[in-house]
C-alpha cells in the first residue's frame, strides 16, 4: 500500500466563507444513496449553488472567475456535523485538492486528510485577508507548502497550522492509514486474545 | 493522581503507537449499516482483504428503510440498492445482520444498547456521527467515515489522535417538564457546537447520575454535535442493571467477572481532567433550537437573540424568523418524534402520556417512529401505538426517517419541523428549504397538539 507523499498543493483557490458549513450543505442527503462514492463530485454543495428548481444561485462554485479552483478558502467550523466520507469525497472528486479553513469539525478532518485532501488552518483575519486577495485576482497561484507550514500567495507568506501527525503522514505518504494497520497485526491478535469482552 | 475512563479504556485498547503520533486502537465491537459501509466493503475486496473479525462486527439499516411500506423491493431503487449490498456483504464475511426479519433492526444507536452489545469499558465504531451515544454504557465509540469503516473491517483498528477530556458536570435537580434533550441542547448552547473540538465530554454530576440510561443516551448521543469526538457517563447500578439479561450481555461467571472489569474502569475519584465546566439543572428550561446549528438555541420563555453576528444574520433569514421576537407562538407544520436522539420507549411513553386524550392541531402532520422493532413491539404492547393514532399521529415502523430524510419521509418546500431529532442544519430533514426546530419529546407533543412551538409545562399543566 504504497502512496505518493504530498508536500505541497498548487492551484488557484475559491472562498466559500460562513461558519459551521455542515456535511449536509456540503452534500445534501438526498445525494448520499450510492454504493460507490463515483459522480458524487458533481452534487458538492448542490442546494447551496441551486435553488428547488434547479436554478443556479449565487454562490462562489457558480462564479465563472473560480471554476478552475483546486483550493478551498472557508471559515470555522468547516465540515461540522456528519461522520459520512461522501461529505470530503464529494469535495475531492470535484477537483479540489485543498482546504484553507480557520478550523474544521474533528470527523472531517480525518476523514478528509485520509484521502489526501490536505486540510490547514489560517487565523480569521488572514482567511479574510486571503479570501479578498483571491477575489480581487482569481488567478492568482496559491501554494500549501506543508513540509514549512506556510502558504504562499503571490508576495504574502502566512503561517498555517496542521496537525503534526497529519503532516508528517502526508510526508511519508502514509497518509491512508490501511497501510500502516496492517504491518501491526500481530500486536492486534495479542491485544484481542487479551480482551476481557467477546460477543460469541 | 488517578485516570479516568477514557484514560483507562484507551489504554486497554491500545496497539501501536504511529509514527506522526497517532495510536492504533482497537475497536471491540464494529456496528455497520447500509450507508456508509458498502463502498468499505468494495475496497477492502479490491485490495484482497478480508473482514479480520467477524464476530465483533453487527449490522442492521436504518437511514434509508421507509417507515410505511417495507415490502421488498423498496420503491426506491437506490434504498434496495443499498440494502441487497448490505445484505450481500454480511452474509459473504459472517457477519451477523439484524434486518426486519430478525426482529431486532431499528437505528443502529437503539439496536446496540438493546441487545446488549454495548457494555462498559469497550470501545465502538460505526459509521455514523451518533455513535457518541454508546458512551452512555461508559464505552468509548466513536463515529466514523467510510475509509474508517474500512480500516476497522480489515484490521478491528484505526488510527486515531489522543483526546483531551473534558468533564461536563450537571448537578441538582431537573425542573418538571425538563429532560435529557433540554440538558444536552443547553451545554451546547453553551459549550459551542465547536467547543469540543478535540475532546471527549465525560458527562458527571447528580443531575446525570439521575437519568435514566434512555435519558444519557440522549444526552451523550448529541456531544457530537458539541463537536467533541466522543462523550461518555460513568457506568454505576444502573448500567448494569439495564444490561442484565440482554441477548449479547455476560450471563453466569462471566457475568461476576464482567462486573468486575466494569467497575476497574471508572473514573478514579482523584481522576485527572483536561478541563472541568459545572452546570446548574435549576437554571434550564424546556429548549429549542431557532437556527441552523445546534448551539442556536433558547429557553422556550426567552426571546430570540439580537446579534448581528452573520451566522445569526444567516440562519434569521432561512429560519424565516425575527431577532427579538419570542419563539413561542411559531406555526409549524410537521412534528416528528423519533431518531437516534429520541426515538427510545422512555420518549415514547412520554409524549404518550400527555397526547392521550388530545388531538394534533388540523394542519399539522405528525409522525410517531419507533426507534427499533423492539421498542415499536414494547410500545404497542403497552398500549401507546393507539394513543398516538387517537391523537392524530401516524404510527411508523422503525428507521432513522426524517431526522435526515433519505427514506421517503421529508419536508415539503419551507415547511417547519418540531423535531425530536439531533440536527437542524439547512436541508436536513428533506427538503433544501425545510426548517427544523429541535426539542424534547414533552415539547414536541405540545407543539402537535397547539399547532405551533409551545411550553409543554403550560400546555399539559406541569408544575
Amino acid at each position: 500500500m504504497s502512496i505518493k507523499p504530498i508536500n505541497r498543493v498548487i492551484g488557484k483557490a475559491v472562498p466559500i466563507l460562513g461558519d459551521d458549513i455542515d456535511t449536509d450543505r456540503i452534500i445534501p442527503a438526498r445525494y448520499l444513496k450510492c454504493v460507490t462514492f463515483d459522480g458524487i463530485g458533481e452534487f458538492a454543495f448542490y442546494d447551496e449553488r441551486f435553488d428547488s428548481e434547479g436554478k443556479p444561485k449565487k454562490h462562489p462554485l457558480n462564479d465563472n472567475r473560480f471554476k478552475d479552483a483546486s483550493i478551498i478558502i472557508a471559515g470555522n467550523n468547516f465540515g461540522c456535523g456528519s461522520s459520512r466520507e461522501h461529505a470530503p469525497q464529494s469535495i475531492k472528486r470535484a477537483g479540489f485538492n485543498a482546504i484553507i479553513a480557520e478550523s474544521f469539525a474533528e470527523i472531517f478532518y480525518g476523514n478528509s486528510t485520509t484521502l489526501g485532501l490536505v486540510c490547514v488552518t489560517l487565523p480569521k483575519t488572514e482567511i479574510e485577508e486571503l479570501a479578498k486577495t483571491v477575489d480581487a485576482n482569481p488567478n492568482i497561484q496559491i501554494e500549501i507548502d506543508i513540509e514549512r507550514e506556510v502558504i504562499r500567495a503571490g508576495e504574502k507568506v502566512y503561517n498555517c497550522g496542521i496537525k503534526p501527525s497529519t503532516k508528517k503522514s502526508f510526508l511519508d505518504g502514509e497518509y491512508d492509514s490501511l497501510g500502516v494497520l496492517l504491518k501491526n497485526m500481530d500486536k492486534v491478535k495479542e491485544v484481542e486474545k487479551n480482551l476481557p469482552y467477546s460477543f460469541a | 493522581m488517578g485516570k479516568n475512563l477514557f484514560q483507562k479504556v484507551w489504554d486497554i485498547h491500545k496497539v501501536a503507537d504511529l509514527p506522526g503520533g497517532r495510536t492504533q486502537l482497537f475497536i471491540g465491537l464494529h456496528l455497520i449499516h447500509e450507508v456508509t459501509s458498502p463502498q468499505a466493503f468494495a475496497m477492502i475486496k479490491e485490495l484482497g482483504l478480508k473482514v479480520a473479525y467477524p464476530n465483533r462486527t453487527f449490522a442492521t439499516c436504518d437511514h434509508i428503510i421507509p417507515t410505511d411500506n417495507i415490502t421488498r423491493p423498496f420503491a426506491d431503487s437506490m434504498a434496495e440498492e443499498m440494502m441487497q449490498a448490505l445484505e450481500k456483504n454480511t452474509k459473504e464475511n459472517g457477519i451477523t445482520f439484524f434486518g426486519p426479519e430478525s426482529g431486532y433492526q431499528g437505528v443502529v444507536h437503539i439496536v446496540g444498547p438493546e441487545l446488549g452489545l454495548t457494555q462498559p469499558g469497550i470501545t465502538v465504531a460505526c459509521g455514523d456521527s451518533h455513535t457518541a451515544t454508546h458512551g452512555a454504557f461508559g464505552a468509548i465509540a466513536f463515529g466514523i467515515g467510510t475509509s474508517q469503516v474500512r480500516d476497522v473491517l480489515a484490521t478491528q483498528t484505526m488510527a486515531l489522535n489522543d483526546l483531551k477530556v473534558r468533564r461536563v458536570e450537571v448537578n441538582g435537580k431537573l425542573k418538571p417538564g425538563v429532560y435529557a434533550k433540554d440538558i444536552i441542547l443547553y451545554l451546547i448552547r453553551h459549550l459551542g457546537v465547536n467547543g469540543g473540538i478535540g475532546y471527549a465530554y465525560e458527562f458527571a454530576g447528580s443531575t446525570i447520575e439521575n437519568l435514566s440510561m434512555e435519558g444519557r443516551m440522549t444526552v451523550c448521543n448529541m456531544a457530537i454535535e458539541g463537536g467533541a469526538r466522543v462523550g461518555y457517563v460513568n457506568p454505576d447500578e444502573k448500567t448494569f442493571e439495564y444490561l442484565k439479561g440482554k441477548k449479547y450481555a455476560p450471563k453466569g461467571e462471566n457475568w461476576d467477572k464482567m462486573l468486575s472489569y466494569w467497575e476497574s474502569i471508572k473514573s478514579d475519584k482523584d481522576a485527572e481532567y483536561d478541563d472541568v465546566v459545572v452546570f446548574n439543572a435549576e437554571d434550564i428550561e424546556p429548549m429549542v433550537t431557532w437556527g441552523i446549528n445546534p448551539e442556536q438555541g433558547v429557553g422556550i420563555s426567552e426571546k430570540l437573540p439580537i446579534d448581528d453576528n452573520p451566522s445569526f444574520k444567516e440562519a434569521y433569514e432561512y429560519m424565516k424568523l425575527k431577532p427579538g421576537a419570542p419563539i413561542k407562538g411559531t406555526k409549524i407544520d410537521v412534528v416528528f418524534i423519533g431518531s437516534c436522539t429520541n426515538g427510545r420507549i422512555e420518549d415514547l411513553r412520554e409524549a404518550a402520556k400527555y397526547l392521550k386524550g388530545k388531538k394534533v392541531a388540523s394542519h399539522v402532520k405528525a409522525l410517531a417512529v419507533p426507534g427499533s422493532t423492539t421498542v415499536k413491539a414494547k410500545a404497542e404492547a403497552e398500549g401507546l401505538d393507539k394513543i398516538f393514532i387517537e391523537a392524530g399521529f401516524e404510527w411508523r415502523n422503525p428507521g432513522c426517517s426524517m431526522c435526515l430524510a433519505m427514506n421517503p419521509d421529508k419536508l415539503i418546500g419551507d415547511q417547519i419541523c418540531a423535531s425530536t431529532s439531533n440536527r437542524n442544519f439547512k436541508g436536513r430533514q428533506g427538503s433544501s428549504s425545510g426548517r427544523t426546530i429541535l426539542m424534547s419529546p414533552a415539547m414536541a407533543a405540545a407543539a402537535a397538539v397547539t399547532g405551533e412551538i409551545s411550553d409543554a409545562r403550560e400546555v399539559f399543566e406541569l408544575n
